[in-house]
């Protein structure tokens, strides 16, 4: 299943980082940032529930950039 | 500006005002007071403008993330902080400096993302914000997502058609330009399709709706346009590997550059200069930092997309621009691509029968086709065209008020790409190419005329032929000299129709290469073989107009779709759109991304050249923190500006 969701992020650098802190969290077969859109395109495992993997993508980006957020 | 960013200034300009004032402090009072009130005093707008770099540079240490920017420019000043201590020169001003220039330059980094991100949502803002709904015989406004398919909405003068739909009432000139970049108004009619997005320019029209909101031409556009800059391009995928590369290796590299040096020098028994080598290893962490980089090259690509759309030139992905860039072969479809695909019998030859007779069977045997041939078959039957015994067309069309009797016509077989199969009125009909003839053992008689010629046999014998002609598109000319000065070296031409029409139109616009005949799967075997003999590292790309060359538009390097407004299956099979149908759009798509690419060079070369060389010059202790700055900031700032550019596309349509 395939999401996108809107984000915040103030640097190019930063939005490479919260691509990979994404990639890697449990649940999510593949991530996408759009720094220039802002957006990040979320492909979930099957049978993931988007809502609790989100929460935790959140957590993980928060982790490499403070000042990030996802809308979701 | 944001309200972040508002704050960011004032906290950039107070930090500054005290740093001024601080300097003619020290000069006024320097002697009198001691080293370390000034220290003190230099802290607040050290502080005041880098509180929060500290803050997050300690998170990041926190969270495992060392080598971010918040920490290398945190190192970077604080070390000249200790150096000034340790030196008791009492020259904290670099520090400071330091910090306020590298706040300047996040700034205007923000800034001039959100402008630009602002500037080309601006220009795709073709989105309608209402639909105005009739009830009861009144007008409301109502959220375009609302409305149901078959609805009936009005448009006045001066707004956006929020849905694609059908004119039943009024007449009126659209503004298609946000869509096509075509600036010519198009003059609609009731009973004329019309797309969303346009405007609305002179009289009020009521529409029945034909799609959804979320199905209609704008809103699925918005979506391309939107979704385009997540397809990353090599280039981008490069810059990202390069980032995550660099900002350790040049971190290594100060260490390095702080202990070894000092150590040597030590054991050979001379003075270690610690702090030296440490200033210099600090101007190393301050030219560290990727952004120029990772902001320059996808704000590029963006703008470049951007810049494309209003061109009415849609690109799916960074990767598709920088694929088009690189074209060198490019394969047409014929019809619709080069020709208008606006077909008419222009002939009916060797009929055994009345031409009209003849007329009427083959437009009940093509009655349910939709193919563009069968359709003006069909057309030319129902308006009355006469044709004399010579077989020309005689004069203006009758109108006798026909209609086809589908009733008359049964067992109707397609042989795909060759033609038809169907019995009328009793009589097996044959109608199509020379090879469906020879297939049936008829031998058909050739014409002499350029054109599609459509045989047709009646219970196996040959009962004449209808000559359809297409006429040219009158850019297609000039659209294939514009190709070859954007450096396409080679055109090949591929069709389903005759070798006669082909060569006709091949050799009229001057394309190298023709291929006559081939039926569909045959045009996915062309551009395999062209595939396989076209230049090295070059891109071979394909136009169509994406009726039914949906699979060659997949299996081309890139599939290029044409005139594709309302056409679902082209938009979603090819990786460029070109949403009027006008040839010359092609190149101009192929200049847009090739300036875009220069760009992307340029920042790239730009960018990496002057942190090279700044780097070396502070190994070699020749660039003090000033110049680290301008190597981090100005080379930002430099490189977003260069950016932009690749939005103005003006000066390319004028070529």
């Amino acid at each position: 299943m395939k999401k996108s969701y809107k984000i915040e992020v103030d640097c190019a650098n930063c939005a490479n980082k919260m691509e990979d802190a994404a990639k890697k969290t449990p649940g999510v077969k593949d991530a996408v940032v759009n720094f220039m859109a802002l957006k990040m395109h979320v492909d979930f495992e099957d049978g993931a529930d988007p809502k609790a993997v989100m929460k935790e993508v959140l957590k993980a980006c928060r982790k490499v950039e403070d000042d990030c957020e996802i809308y979701f | 500006m944001t309200k972040k960013q508002k704050k960011m200034l004032a906290r950039i300009l107070s930090a500054a005002a005290l740093m001024i004032a601080l300097h003619f402090a020290v000069r006024a009072f320097g002697e009198r007071v001691g080293e370390p009130v000034w220290f003190l005093l230099y802290l607040i707008p050290y502080l005041t403008v880098g509180y929060d770099v500290l803050l997050k540079a300690g998170k990041g240490i926190k969270n495992r993330q060392v080598f971010d920017e918040n920490f290398l420019m945190g190192v970077a000043t604080l070390g000249a902080v200790a150096i000034a201590l340790i030196k008791r020169s009492g020259d904290y001003t670099e520090a400071v400096a330091v910090m306020l220039f590298y706040q300047v330059g996040e700034l205007f980094q923000s800034y001039a993302v959100g402008k630009s991100r602002r500037n080309i949502s601006a220009l795709m803002d073709i989105r309608p914000d209402y639909a105005n709904i009739e009830r009861d015989g009144e007008l409301e406004r109502v959220d375009p997502d609302e409305v149901e398919i078959g609805s009936v909405i009005a448009v006045k003068p001066g707004e956006k058609i929020p849905i694609d739909g059908v004119v039943l009432e009024g007449r009126s000139s659209l503004d298609t330009s946000a869509l096509t970049g075509e600036s010519v108004p198009r003059e609609v009619l009731p009973g004329d399709e019309v797309i969303s997005g346009c405007i609305n320019q002179s009289g009020l029209l009521r529409l029945r709706t034909t799609r959804e909101f979320g199905e209609s031409t704008v809103s699925r556009i918005l979506d391309m346009v939107e979704n385009a800059s997540s397809k990353k391009s090599r280039s981008e995928a490069f810059i990202s590997r390069f980032a995550r590369i660099y900002t350790p290796a040049v971190c290594l590299c100060a260490l390095a550059l702080a202990l070894l040096p000092p150590l040597f020098f030590l054991l050979r028994g001379q003075a270690p200069g610690w702090s030296d080598w440490v200033y210099r290893a600090l101007t190393f962490l301050v030219i560290s930092c990727p952004c120029a980089l990772v902001i320059s090259i996808p704000l590029s690509f963006f703008a470049g997309i951007g810049g494309a759309s209003r061109e009415g030139v849609l690109v799916k992905g960074s990767n598709y621009l920088e694929a088009l860039s690189k074209t060198r072969t490019v394969a047409f479809d014929k019809t619709g691509t080069m020709t208008l695909g606006v077909f008419e019998v222009s002939g009916i030859h060797h009929s055994s029968m009345d031409n009209d007779q003849l007329l009427e069977l083959t437009a009940h045997a093509e009655c349910f086709s939709t193919h563009p041939i069968a359709r003006s078959i069909r057309k030319a039957w129902l308006e009355g065209v006469r044709f004399l015994d010579d077989g020309e067309p005689a004069g203006e069309p009758e109108r006798p008020g026909r209609s086809l009797d589908e009733a008359r016509v049964s067992e109707v077989r397609e042989i795909g790409g060759n033609g038809i199969l169907a019995r009328v009125d009793g009589q097996e009909l044959a109608v199509g190419n020379a090879k469906l003839m020879e297939s049936l053992g008829v031998r058909p008689i050739d014409c002499r005329h350029a054109g599609t010629v459509v045989h047709v046999a009646v219970d196996g014998a040959y009962a004449g032929h209808l000559l359809i002609s297409d006429v040219v598109k009158p850019t297609a000319k000039e659209a294939l000299r514009a190709l070859r000065a954007a450096g396409v070296t080679k055109t090949v031409m591929l069709t389903g129709d005759g070798e006669k029409a082909a060569r006709a139109v091949g050799e009229e616009l001057g394309i190298d290469e023709v291929r006559a005949e081939l039926l569909p799967g045959d045009k996915v075997a062309a551009v395999e073989e062209l595939l396989d003999k076209k230049p090295e590292r070059s891109v071979l790309a394909f136009v169509g107009d994406g009726i039914n060359d949906a699979p060659v538009l997949t299996r081309a390097d890139l599939g290029i779709a044409m005139g594709a407004l309302g056409s679902d299956a082209a938009i979603e099979a090819a990786d460029v759109v070109l949403m009027d149908d006008d040839p010359k759009k092609i190149a101009l798509a192929v200049r847009i991304a090739q300036k875009c690419m220069r760009i992307v060079y340029e920042n790239i070369w730009f960018a990496i050249g002057v942190k090279l060389v700044c780097l070396a010059l502070g190994a070699a202790g020749l660039a003090n923190m000033w110049l680290a700055i301008f190597a981090d900031v100005g080379v930002m700032v430099l490189a977003v500006l260069n950016a932009i550019r690749a939005l103005f596309t003006k000066g390319l349509r004028r070529e």
